[in-house]
């Protein structure tokens, strides 16, 4: 089964990015991408620049409204994402649960739709 | 009926589903071989009890009203979807009502044991015996168990119903097992109670929530068990290996919430009395004269404990302990132990080639291991090996605190 692991951080965690006393932070996050990536699990995934450099689009009628930032404004924005080939759902949570985002904000897991007409 | 009646009804119901749950699950189970037909009476007769007796009072013996309710329930339920339109069992049903005194009285048999078995059959998924097992004797439902088992609630959920469904379809019979199966039937049991006890150890960083894992309940079902089988050693060596690891719980966080390995713990906070218990459990156990693999890890738990202590506990006699763990019981886990040990006794040069001979694939996702081999290496001399394999460790660990120690050791390097 494939899952998209999505790590939700809250604005802290984007500002320690950049700090330096980020710097354990950033080390807990590249162990997490190493050790998933040795494992063997991960098939692909990405970090992501932080909420504010994103921009939001929908389109109502003919109207397009363009709008800065992100989709939700909501305390804790997407950070990254991995897609991991796992058995199982108990499996794919036992990887989200190592994220080091997960003690902080969390991880949505979903499932990917794999069906080959998609 | 005065709110003081209402209010000591309704503490006595609570009371009676609390310490009776499991008792009456398994009595009306075991007739009915459908667990789920046998809560869902139970549930029925506590709502009962929670209406009439602020209004008639307690009954003598509580346990014996709720079953009663519980029993014509099941019958109701049986005559209404006609599935069950089988006159014996409800003549077995009834045959019990019959055996009970009139007034209700008399002690109600305590078939949790059987329950026990049922739970851990073989015929059931094993990732869904823990859990049925604490449902089903303790009363616990998915959503409290869902964390401590990093599983989704509504898969934990599905899989329990599944369980259930399986033991009524496959007409598991509620019966103690067979002498020649015993051994095997009760490492199941074992191993789902202790499975329940692994879910809380992991998950040291909620030590400060009232709710570490399911570790308090793992013990009580135990101890249920070693009172239901007192003459068995193994489930005495299963309570004395949880109480070794409880009675150290607290001491794996400093004050400042960061990890300290057993090698470092101040054992003043160490739980003099749960220590006490696992002594006694496990001395209990030996004087049975019947080996096994729990007793055999509570006996190393006991080891690592006196070492601490200030007790001379040779290096070869716990690498002779793990090697009388893998004879038994071969696992990952005891043979990364043992490679620890060996190191101790002739070097971590030797420990780790005992970590070499474990296949790859066994270990790819195996965060003790990682752990155990950055340490050896480091203690070897190999720094540049050894924080890689540090990294790795922290990568696979769940816990910040243990995060921030491997980080810090190999910092030190």
């Amino acid at each position: 089964m494939q899952y998209m692991l999505m790590f939700y951080q809250p604005q802290s965690e984007f500002d320690q990015r950049d700090e330096t006393a980020g710097q354990a932070y950033r080390a807990s996050w590249m162990d997490y991408v190493g050790a998933i990536r040795q494992s063997g699990v991960a098939l692909n995934g990405h970090g992501l620049h932080p909420p504010l450099t994103g921009t939001t689009l929908r389109v109502r009628g003919d109207k397009r409204q363009v709008q800065d930032g992100p989709f939700a404004d909501s305390k804790e924005q997407l950070g990254g994402y991995f897609v991991i080939e796992v058995a199982d759902l108990d499996a794919a949570l036992e990887w989200a649960a190592r994220a080091p985002c997960a003690s902080t904000g969390g991880v949505e897991v979903r499932p990917v739709f794999t069906a080959p007409t998609m | 009926m005065t709110d003081d009646d209402a209010h000591s009804a309704r503490a006595a119901a609570e009371r009676a589903a609390r310490q009776s749950y499991g008792r009456l699950v398994a009595i009306l189970s075991a007739r009915t071989r459908d667990i789920a037909a046998s809560e869902d009476a139970l549930a029925d007769a506590f709502a009962r009890a929670l209406e009439s007796w602020p209004v008639d009072g307690v009954p003598r013996q509580p346990e014996a009203w709720l079953l009663q309710v519980a029993r014509h329930r099941t019958l109701d339920a049986w005559r209404h979807s006609r599935v069950h339109d089988d006159a014996a069992q409800t003549l077995l049903l009834l045959a019990d009502e019959v055996g009970d005194d009139a007034a209700g009285g008399g002690a109600v048999a305590d078939e949790r044991l059987r329950l026990l078995f049922v739970c851990a059959h073989p015929a059931i998924d094993a990732v869904a015996r823990a859990p049925l097992m604490l449902q089903t004797v303790l009363g616990l439902d998915a959503s409290r168990m869902a964390g401590a088992f990093l599983t989704a609630p509504a898969t934990l959920g599905q899989r329990l119903v599944r369980a259930k469904a399986r033991v009524r379809a496959a007409g598991i019979p509620f019966e103690y097992p067979r002498a020649i199966d015993l051994p095997q039937r009760l490492q199941d049991v074992l191993d789902g109670i202790y499975a329940a006890y692994g879910t809380g150890w992991d998950d040291v960083d909620g030590a400060d929530s009232i709710e570490r894992g399911l570790t308090a309940e793992a013990i009580e079902l135990c101890r249920i068990l070693c009172d239901l089988m007192p003459r068995e050693p193994e489930p005495h060596g299963l309570l004395a290996l949880m109480l070794f690891c409880e009675s150290r719980a607290a001491a794996r966080r400093s004050t400042a919430g960061a990890y300290v390995p057993l090698e470092a713990q101040d054992t003043a906070r160490w739980n003099a009395a749960l220590h006490k218990q696992a002594e006694q459990a496990l001395q209990h156990a030996s004087a049975l004269h019947a080996l096994g693999p729990y007793q055999i890890e509570a006996a190393i738990q006991s080891a690592h404990c006196a070492r601490r202590l200030g007790a001379q506990v040779p290096a070869d006699a716990m690498v002779a302990l793990y090697d009388g763990l893998i004879a038994l019981r071969p696992s990952t886990g005891a043979r990364v132990s043992r490679a620890c040990a060996v190191a101790e006794a002739e070097g971590p040069g030797a420990g780790l080639r005992a970590l070499d001979s474990i296949a790859a694939k066994d270990v790819d996702n195996y965060q003790a291991y990682w752990a155990a081999r950055a340490h050896l290496l480091g203690r070897n001399g190999q720094a540049a090996e050894a924080r890689l394999a540090y990294a790795r460790a922290a990568g696979l660990s769940a816990s910040p605190a243990v995060r921030a120690w491997l980080a810090a050791a190999s910092e030190r390097l």
